[in-house]
């Protein structure tokens, strides 16, 4: 029996998750939400880290019934992420374990191409390609000759990036995430807006959807075209319908018949349904995407230290430095 | 046009094999996407049918081979059109070369094959035809490999466009997509390049274009 406790502080959210064998024990989260029609700076991030830091700490280890002592091994990511909020998370994670005197294992972001593997292991997918799309990142990823390869990302900014700047366009509120109240206030959109729609091969861009987008909205919305609704209902269905056109090319490409969306915007019920429904039509398996791959969150750091040092491997503590890239 | 059967089915086409007054010929027909919004998914796929005669009719204007485009169909989205027969693959014909000899050799022997490819894309270019999925399956050649007759075809995602970001864009997803599939293929496309560059006297600043695209890939920050 191995018990995990991972540390996550690479963006606006800090996580601390307990992990027993496969199970989570805890995974309390504390987000660092700025206001309305704002995004979140290195520094104020990393000051909410601190805040957060100990209580965020009691609570993982209450609601997972341990002490320290339980504990096996300490996880951190290491990077990549924004410098301070890191630096921040990392001091704390190699303080308990030096006063726990534990082991620590840090890690580079489970979901970055040599570490994907954790997500195969995770799931227990055989050969899945996968779609990793977060506030940083847009990618397709697959399986093809003996490596994992990216086939496909986006050319410019990424997709939780244009939904997060369309949120503050129409300053919704950043609690809990810019993306989850663009998701529901898409559900109540009904009139469809056309909007740029770029698939350059297995790319993406969407920077010139974005630029329309906030061009446009103010006057639509003010001359009652629109309503933000149906603007954030035409949005998604557009970048989503973008996302999964380079998935299923992807999977054609490579002939895979498994498919798995991994980070922050993959906890969207209308990106995974439309993910579904292709998936279906082409006699290919969607993995359940749970929080445990979606948001960055302490568990899944857990969870990845717990494979590594069930393999008998260990970070010295001399290499437990945080890297932005 | 008369009965047809299916030969393949990509990710968002079928392909036919059919004939159109006597003639062999192929049909590819776009479907129906459930996930996507009816009106997007309408909208998409005649956009798409329509780039594609218009850049098929264009690159054989301008001297690229492609197939002859013999009839539309918007209602039914089919574009009926000559069948390229004996023909392969540049990938299949790139991976059975790579198969059968030594790397050393293979890299040779498809040399002229690549800076074929470079003359070819460099007429599209010159021409403001942007390809918008530049891959090896993308390309054909008929009869004899050896031959260099290069058909182009599969311009569902092209567009007429002067911009040395689109051209440079163009080459990089050629570049991602040789690199991905084959191989120790970077010389290929440096033959490619090279060849695209000579042929083309404007391509200093797609060059330019193609390393600022390249740069871009990687990292990006999450701030902003």
């Amino acid at each position: 029996m191995v018990i995990a406790i991972g540390f996550e502080g690479s963006a606006n959210k800090l996580g601390i998750g307990i992990i027993k064998d496969g199970e989570v024990l805890s995974n309390p989260r504390h987000t660092y939400i700025t206001p309305p029609g704002q995004g979140f700076l290195p520094r104020d991030t990393a000051k909410h880290h601190q805040k957060h830091a100990l209580d965020i700490l009691r609570k993982a280890l209450d609601e997972a019934k341990v002490t320290p002592s339980d504990i096996d091994v300490v996880c951190y990511t290491k990077g990549p992420g924004m410098g301070a909020p890191l630096v921040s998370t990392a001091l704390v994670a190699r303080t308990v374990a030096q006063l726990w005197r534990k082991p620590i294992i840090g890690f580079l972001n489970p979901y970055q191409p040599s570490d994907i593997e954790m997500g195969r292991l995770i799931t227990g997918a055989d050969n899945p390609t996968v779609l990793y799309v977060s506030g940083g990142n847009t990618q397709v990823i697959a399986y093809s000759q003996r490596r994992y390869r990216i086939f496909g990302e986006t050319i410019d900014i990424a997709v939780g990036n244009c939904l997060d700047r369309f949120a503050r366009v129409l300053k919704l509120s950043n609690d809990p995430s810019p993306g989850y109240n663009i998701e529901q206030l898409a559900k109540n959109g009904k009139k469809f807006l056309e909007l740029p729609y770029t698939v350059k091969g297995m790319d993406v861009s969407f920077s010139g959807l974005l630029s329309y987008i906030e061009e446009k909205a103010p006057e639509l919305v003010e001359k009652g075209e629109y309503t933000p609704e149906d603007l954030c209902f035409s949005l998604q269905e557009t970048v989503f319908a973008m996302l999964i056109e380079i998935t299923e090319r992807a999977m054609a490409h490579c002939g895979s018949q498994e498919v798995l969306i991994v980070g922050g915007v993959g906890c969207n019920k209308r990106l995974q349904e439309m993910m579904g429904k292709m998936a279906e039509e082409r006699g290919a398996k969607l993995y359940a995407t749970d929080e445990r791959f979606c948001i960055d969150n302490g568990a899944m750091i857990a969870q990845a230290g717990w494979e590594m040092y069930k393999s008998g491997q260990t970070t010295p503590l001399k290499d437990t430095f945080c890297t932005q890239r | 046009m008369s009965s047809k059967t299916l030969i393949k089915q990509g990710a968002e086409a079928k392909l036919y094999s059919a004939t159109f007054h006597g003639r062999p010929c192929i049909v590819k027909e776009r479907f129906k996407k459930s996930y996507r919004h009816p009106s997007l998914d309408q909208s998409l796929t005649n956009q798409r049918i329509k780039s594609e005669v218009r850049a098929l009719l264009r690159s054989r204007m301008n001297g690229v081979r492609t197939p002859t485009v013999y009839f539309v169909d918007l209602e039914t989205s089919q574009i009926c059109m000559e069948e390229i027969r004996d023909s392969v693959t540049v990938r299949d014909y790139i991976m059975s070369v790579q198969k059968s000899q030594s790397l050393e050799d293979s890299i040779v022997q498809l040399k002229p094959l690549g800076r074929k490819i470079g003359e070819t894309l460099a007429v599209l270019h010159q021409n403001n035809i942007v390809h918008g999925d530049l891959t090896t399956s993308n390309m054909l050649l008929q009869s004899d490999p050896m031959n260099l007759n290069l058909v182009m075809i599969d311009f569902g995602l092209s567009h007429f466009e002067n911009l040395a970001e689109d051209k440079g864009v163009d080459l990089y997803v050629l570049e991602r997509a040789i690199l991905s599939t084959h191989p120790n293929s970077d010389e290929f496309f440096s033959e490619i390049l090279d060849s695209y560059t000579q042929s083309n006297p404007g391509s200093a600043d797609v060059i330019a274009k193609l390393d600022e695209v390249r740069m871009r890939g990687r990292k990006r920050t999450m701030v902003g």
